[in-house]
């Protein structure tokens, strides 16, 4: 088994559950309603504890402490795609990165389970279940606002279709691609785009949103290249932990 | 300690151990401790989280560290794993009736599928009516889902299923 392909792919993993899972706390008292700060807060809180089972996974295969890797990197060296270090800015844009990157994440995830590399098939099969209910909450909302007034879906359109080229980010091929497939860890990115665009247009065309025009995916997050979003969460992420770093999270 | 050490007593020492945030249900009948192994006098608990995000798992594994101990255990060794993951299939009976008598709707059984459906018309633990809605799937810690019943008109709080 090729270990620096298995690394690579389980650093991108982890680090897009990180990331996302800090701007969903952001939501923390700031939601529409209570109950959606709730579920935002919670989600967050799954994201992150996920985030560090696999940082755990990698410590076992050599990496550094969990809570070292997480929070004392830079920017560069973070592997998440860019879509999920977007500023949360209004309700219906961090509603529909949640719904774009969950679709994903839930197939990513689901696709694990019968990865030839044991300790990551076993805390996939464990994760699959959770992220239902995230796939779940993004549905409902999509499907709810998607079809009730002009303003709701206007707001909805207009975030899918900016933020549609970062969403194709988050298949960004690794290096390692070929490697990772022969070996049997996990069958790609591009199987994993394909499945994610047929669930999408699925439930889309279950509201009155509309696929936006295909256009250029924003790649380079994988590779630690970031937009100017990325450091400054990093720099308020890492604050806490340096403050007390044997601080439980 | 002396005498050998007998895995029965363990278990009934172990049922000590609740669950921090709901004090009725104890680990094991949780389902969260999978494996008890006595081997050498050595005491060996497997625990498994019922959420991976779970944050009280560092000190539920200190709890059962402290329990055995308190009954001249020293050589434990807890360890955490996902090799036999946690479902909310693995409640048992006698946990269900502890979280039911808490005021918490107990989760269904399932085939390892939660859809929507199964959330839907959950028995109100309050009248026993399933004139019952989701609410949100997210309550306030990550186990739980809130609901409404349209009989009693309560709010109540249900282990969701997993
Ligand atoms: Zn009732």
């Amino acid at each position: 088994m090729n270990q620096t392909a298995l690394k690579e792919l389980l650093y991108k993993i982890a680090d897009d559950q990180l990331i996302l899972g800090h701007r969903n706390s952001e939501w923390t008292g700031m939601g529409p309603l209570l109950e959606e700060d709730i579920a935002f807060s919670s989600m967050a809180q799954d994201k992150v504890g996920q985030s560090h089972a696999i940082y755990q996974i990698l410590h076992e295969i050599g990496e550094g402490e969990p809570d070292q890797v997480a929070f004392m990197r830079n920017a560069e060296q973070f592997h998440n795609c860019q879509m999920v270090e977007l500023p949360n800015g209004e309700y219906d844009f961090s509603l529909m990165r949640h719904f774009l990157y969950d679709t994903a994440e839930a197939i990513r995830f689901d696709m694990l389970t019968k990865s030839s590399y044991e300790p990551l098939a076993l805390l996939a099969k464990k994760i699959q279940g959770e992220l239902r209910y995230h796939t779940m909450h993004a549905k409902t909302w999509i499907k709810q606002l998607g079809t009730a007034t002009e303003e709701s879906k206007s707001r909805l359109q207009t975030s899918f279709n900016e933020l549609f080229p970062y969403a194709l980010g988050m298949f960004e091929q690794s290096p390692y691609e070929n490697d990772i497939i022969a070996d049997g860890i996990f069958p790609g990115e591009e199987a994993l785009k394909e499945k994610w665009m047929a669930r999408v247009e699925e439930i889309i065309g279950q509201t009155d949103l509309k696929m936006p025009e295909v256009s250029e995916a924003k790649l380079g997050g994988r590779k630690g290249e970031h937009t100017e979003y990325l450091q400054p969460l990093l720099d308020e992420m890492s604050e806490v932990f340096k403050i007390d770093p044997t601080a439980d999270w | 300690m002396n005498e050998v050490i007998n895995k029965e007593q363990v278990l009934d020492w172990l049922d000590e151990v609740k669950d921090p945030e709901i004090p009725v249900i104890s680990l094991i009948d949780l389902g969260v401790i999978t494996n008890v192994d006595i081997t050498d006098n050595k005491v060996t608990v497997d625990m498994t989280p019922t959420f991976v995000g779970c944050p009280a798992m560092d000190y539920m594994k200190q709890d059962v560290v402290d329990v055995l101990t308190k009954h001249g255990v020293d050589n434990v060794e807890v360890n955490i794993s996902f090799k036999e993951s946690w479902n909310s299939n693995k409640i048992t009976d006698k946990g269900r009736k502890a979280l039911h008598d808490f005021g918490l709707a107990p989760p269904p059984k399932h085939n390892l599928q939660v859809d929507i459906d199964i959330l839907e018309h959950v028995e109100c633990p309050n009248c026993g009516s399933d004139n019952t809605i989701l609410k949100t799937p997210f309550g306030p810690t990550a186990c739980r889902s809130i609901h409404h019943c349209d009989s009693c008109h309560e709010t109540f709080e249900q282990f969701k299923p997993l």
